[in-house]
Order: structure tokens, then C-alpha cells, then sequence
């Protein structure tokens, strides 16, 4: 991966509390498994970034070894990679998801 | 850009020898699956960890060959995670 690619991923990372790499934008995905994942935020109302992958191959391909994980979306909160659709819908159902947002200090709608 | 079912199983059994493996074509189009792994190895690995057990297993197929893979694990003997 290129240092420019990596330092554009750190920059998002650093700067959105939330910051979620998809395929699409959170208004309008590209893929059904980025849309469940920006749904869960929509729903939770937290204030997140959507970073779309599909503008750059260098993007798309430098997030997946980034973050050693193989598939998009990818969710990051206060710079720790959370996971992917499987694991955040499944943290969103049994609460988890919740139980991190208040570990971060971080307002979502109850 | 397909994978057959039994060879997704085999590739993961053969990492995960004590595992339950269950896959299912989600679509019947040999591209979108769900599988539930649940296995001993997953003991004291976070949830982020035992998904990268399984990726890994799957020898970089997963986001290639392979599109959709739902994925869910649990450890064997343990509660879930």
C-alpha cells in the first residue's frame, strides 16, 4: 500500500469520531451490506463519516490490508476497528454496539 | 465468481478440525452464503479475531472468488460471544 493511501486512511480515522469505509455514500450505498451497517447508525443517530471506497481502487483495495480484513464495510469508532456488517449488526442486536458507544463517551439516541 | 459450498466447508474444517461447520447458499447462486462456525479455537479471541481466523482459513478467496460470506461464530463449549 502506497504512504498516500495510508496516510489518507489515518487522516479519516483520526478525524471522524466515527468513520465508516462503504461502498457508496451513507445517502446513497452502493452495496446492500454498507447500507446495513449506515442504517444501524442512522438509526442509533450518531454523527459519522462516510468514506467511499468505490472513488479510488487505491482506496478500496488499501483498507482491506489496512485493517487485515477482506471485505467492505469496514467500521472504525475513536480509532479502533470494530468490524464488519457481520459483527456490527450483530453487536447492534445484542446491545454490544450500544455498550461501546457509551465505553467511547459517545451520544446516540437510546 | 463462485465457490462451491462443500469446498468452502472443507477449507474451513481444515483449519477448524474440531469445528461445526454450517453453510448456507443464501441466493442458490453459489456467491452469497451465510456460515456459522463454532470451534474451541475460538476461546479468548475477540470477536474481530475469530472472523480473521475464519477469513484466513479461507486463503484470500473471501473477497474474490468468494463475495458474501455472512459470517457468525461461537466457541465450542463456551458461551457466545
Amino acid at each position: 500500500m502506497d504512504q498516500q493511501v495510508k496516510d489518507l486512511i489515518t487522516n479519516e480515522i483520526n478525524d471522524n469520531e466515527i468513520c465508516l469505509f462503504m461502498k457508496g455514500t451513507p445517502e446513497a450505498p452502493q452495496c446492500g451490506f454498507s447500507m446495513a451497517v449506515a442504517n444501524i447508525l442512522k438509526v442509533l443517530e450518531v454523527k459519522f463519516k462516510g468514506v467511499n471506497v468505490l472513488e479510488s481502487q487505491n482506496l478500496r483495495e488499501g483498507i482491506k490490508e489496512y485493517s487485515e480484513w477482506p471485505t467492505i464495510p469496514q467500521l472504525y469508532v475513536k480509532k479502533e476497528f470494530v468490524g464488519g456488517c457481520d459483527i456490527v449488526k450483530e453487536m447492534f442486536e445484542n446491545g454490544e454496539l450500544k455498550n461501546l458507544l457509551d465505553q467511547k463517551s459517545i451520544s446516540y439516541k437510546k | 465468481m463462485a465457490m462451491d459450498l462443500k469446498e468452502i466447508e472443507r477449507l474451513i474444517k481444515e483449519t477448524f478440525r474440531d469445528a461445526t461447520v454450517e453453510i448456507e447458499d443464501l441466493a442458490g447462486d453459489g456467491n452469497h452464503y451465510s456460515a456459522t462456525v463454532i470451534s474451541s479455537q475460538f476461546q479468548g479471541k475477540s470477536k474481530i479475531e475469530q472472523h480473521k481466523m475464519v477469513y484466513k482459513s479461507l486463503k484470500g478467496k473471501m473477497g474474490n472468488e468468494l463475495h458474501a460470506l455472512a459470517l457468525k461464530t461461537r466457541e465450542k463449549n463456551g458461551s457466545t460471544s
